[in-house]
């Protein structure tokens, strides 16, 4: 198989602070320490892209010494938390912005879709907007004419091809855009998150679409999305950013499994010093987890038999003797499966520990994530907490049993039966 | 070493943080050229859509502007033309000048305009410079058109104040208004590419382009008494004025043209359009990064 793209020692930085201000004092600052030979002051190499680390250092690297190789062919899906790099990665793959050392190579024309609808101009009709969009994207006069019924088509606003698109509904203009994009015939195709737009049926179409470019006839198509659903069911490759460096490369399972232990495993949240604190001056978290409630000891494997205790230690710093406390249950994918919640008795300035139990036999084998939150009685917003704790769940009977996962965000166990020799109403 | 080259050649498109000062990527334009035209297209179609007069509006404002010149400048303070009827005068002007302005103040805001755009998608982005330039060279030739019917009734009507003096020297108008189109991007993409890091120089351009008219002999022949005891020869050193001039002479056969004054005003062009080569290129690269 021949290589589509070779990355090789890619490192992009970018300047903190300085970027956007933009003005000569800065400049002449500069100037001025270099006449003195002293250190610019706006100068100081930070080693990693990490925005928690705090604001020491005035430069980020946020692709650092990245080096990998795409085959023609394949669907690569790109994943990492926010701030990893992704997005920079495909601008400096679909040349928007150059990298700070290293090299990229590319065979093939590439058509980078970081947006839908690129360039659109409102006063002009659906069908100029085709024609403008289809240009920038980098298609040819002739290529648009030879598609454009098809395009139409595809976007379902045959009806209004020919009104400005400033009078389209959003719905409507994504449609056109993707349809466009859609069309679209690169050897490489680079597609971030845009699908996150438009309504359910038209992101399956888009989905599908997507995938039969990839399979179908063969493009290399390099994917972004937080949406791991999506990439899993799209791509056989996966790359994993993390902190502006390459984590790992591979089939997309492996490397999406990787992605989700590592980021989300968090069973048990303790605050251990003051930098970790968890709160606000309303109230303070002590301690938040995830155990098993069956077994002697609470950090034990959670089976998909135990039931999950959801265990939360905190100081209110309200006058209010009453809290609200709710959290969603996610899948690894930010996908809601519950949510729960109630009024607990929280006197003020002593610890209080809330707890909340889900059944047994009612998740599935997998990865989940809760989001916590707190109001007052009165529903007035103290504290929220995206993805405090993350769990897994085990089925080990089956696992030793070597059987595949049942489908499905939950799994409960419902109640089969059979009656033999009784003749049915319907027959 | 030679399998080394040779795999080398096998691809398309290689992105390094380093790459020739000079080089435009000419090819890879002209591999654009059909957004140039919907570009070009975009722009007029975009700009009177929903108004009332639509392209009317090209021949209102330079004969409004003539008026106003007549008014001001030839009536109140009654500065010479050089024997040439005001409006003539004027319109050839203003015809020539609103050209030139438009070029620049519009190449000088392409990166900001633009910068929507250009952090999504990837194409040469001389592109749009180019489709400013192509946009209003039609619009000139446009209000030519109206100047030429004026011209016209000049000639046929009014033939006791005014003879026409069209020599061969009008041949030269392509190359008047080559010359002036580039000088007009190369500053333009100048500015433009500075205004990038330094949003003050926006500012110059909205009140520095009305100077620089003043400066250049637009509303007043450069070849006049008045104009000479006041600015001596020093206005001859803005390169647009030996192409108004030029202009001048092949219309009205009055115009003060001196060959070595238009070599200067190539020499000064070829110059910066070779700057704007280079800063232009520079900041393209990674002006999204700043902006």
């Amino acid at each position: 198989m021949s290589k589509a793209i070779e990355v090789s020692h890619l490192s992009k930085l970018y300047r903190l602070g300085s970027i956007g201000t933009g003005n000569l004092s800065h400049d002449f600052q500069r100037w001025l320490a270099k006449v003195r030979g002293k250190e610019d002051p706006y100068m100081v190499i930070g080693k990693q892209n990490n925005r928690e680390a705090g604001g020491k250092n005035d430069v980020v690297y946020s692709l650092n010494d990245i080096s990998f190789t795409i085959n023609q062919g394949d669907s690569v899906g790109i994943i990492g938390r926010n701030g990893a790099g992704k997005s920079t990665l495909l601008k400096v793959l679909s040349r928007i912005t150059s990298p700070t050392s290293g090299s990229v190579k590319v065979r093939g024309r590439v058509a980078s879709l970081l947006e839908v609808g690129t360039g659109f101009h409102p006063e002009l009709s659906g069908r100029e907007n085709i024609f403008l969009n289809g240009s920038i994207l980098g298609m040819r006069r002739h290529e648009i004419n030879a598609k454009l019924d098809e395009i139409i088509e595809f976007s379902g606003v045959e009806r209004y091809i020919d009104t400005p698109v400033k009078r389209y509904s959003s719905g409507m203009y994504v449609r056109l855009a993707f349809a466009v994009a859609a069309h679209l015939e690169p050897e490489i195709l680079i597609v971030d998150e845009v699908l996150a737009v438009g309504d359910a049926e038209f992101q399956k179409k888009c989905l599908g679409k997507m995938n039969q470019v990839s399979t179908n006839e063969g493009r290399t198509v390099l994917f972004v999305s937080h949406n791991l659903t999506a990439v899993e069911t799209l791509c056989n490759q996966g790359i994993y950013l993390d902190m502006g460096q390459l984590a790992m490369q591979g089939p997309t399972l492996e490397v999406v499994r990787e992605y989700v232990s590592r980021d989300l495993l968090a069973r048990r949240v303790v605050q251990s010093t003051e930098s970790k604190k968890l709160g606000n001056e309303h109230l303070t978290i002590l301690e938040a987890a995830v155990e098993n409630a069956n077994a002697e000891n609470p950090n034990d494997i959670i089976d998909i038999t135990s039931d999950v205790r959801l265990k939360i230690t905190l100081i209110n710093h309200t006058k209010d003797h009453h809290l609200s406390v709710g959290f969603d249950l996610k899948t690894a994918k930010e996908e809601v499966v519950f949510g729960s919640g109630g009024k607990l008795h929280c006197p003020p300035d002593m610890p209080t520990v809330f707890t909340c139990v889900i059944p047994g036999n009612f998740l599935n084998d997998d990865l989940y994530q809760m989001d916590i939150y707190f109001h007052t009685p009165g529903m007035s917003k103290l504290f929220a907490h995206r993805s405090m704790v993350s769990f897994e769940i085990k089925d080990q009977a089956r696992e030793n049993g070597f059987l595949g996962k049942i489908n499905g965000m939950i799994r409960p166990q419902l109640q089969w039966a059979s009656s033999a020799g009784i003749t049915t109403n319907l027959s | 070493m030679s399998a080394n080259a040779e795999s080398q050649e096998q691809w398309d498109v290689v992105i390094e943080p380093d790459y020739p000062l000079f080089n435009l990527r000419l090819r890879e334009v002209w591999s654009y050229r059909d957004l140039l035209w919907i570009l070009v297209f975009r722009n007029f179609v975009a700009q009177y859509k929903q108004t009332l007069l639509g392209p009317v509006w090209f021949f209102i404002q330079p004969m409004l502007t003539t008026l106003t010149f007549m008014v001001i400048f030839g009536a109140i303070a009654q500065i010479p033309t050089g024997g040439i009827p005001q409006p003539l005068f004027y319109l050839s002007g203003v015809v020539i000048w609103t050209y030139f302005a438009d070029c620049l103040v519009k190449t000088s805001t392409v990166f900001k305009d633009n910068a929507g755009v250009f952090g999504k998608v990837y194409f040469p982005r001389l592109i749009i410079p180019l489709s400013i330039i192509v946009s209003n060279l039609i619009k000139f030739a446009l209000q030519s058109v109206l100047f030429v019917l004026v011209l016209l009734y000049y000639v046929y009507f009014k033939g006791d104040v005014f003879q026409l003096h069209m020599s061969s020297f009008l041949f030269m108008l392509p190359v008047f208004l080559l010359l002036m189109a580039l000088l007009g991007l190369s500053l333009g993409m100048i500015i433009s590419s500075l205004t990038t890091k330094y949003r003050d120089l926006a500012f110059l351009v909205a009140f520095g382009v009305q100077l620089l008219m003043y400066a250049t002999p637009v509303v007043y022949p450069l070849d006049s008494e008045r104009v000479r005891s006041l600015a001596g020869n020093f206005l001859q050193w803005n390169p647009l004025a030996p192409i108004f001039e030029g202009v001048r002479k092949g219309l009205f056969g009055t115009g003060f043209f001196e060959w070595w004054y238009f070599g200067y005003a190539v020499a000064v062009t070829v110059v910066l359009m070779f700057v704007a080569i280079i800063v232009f290129n520079k900041v393209e690269r990674n002006f999204i990064d700043t902006v």
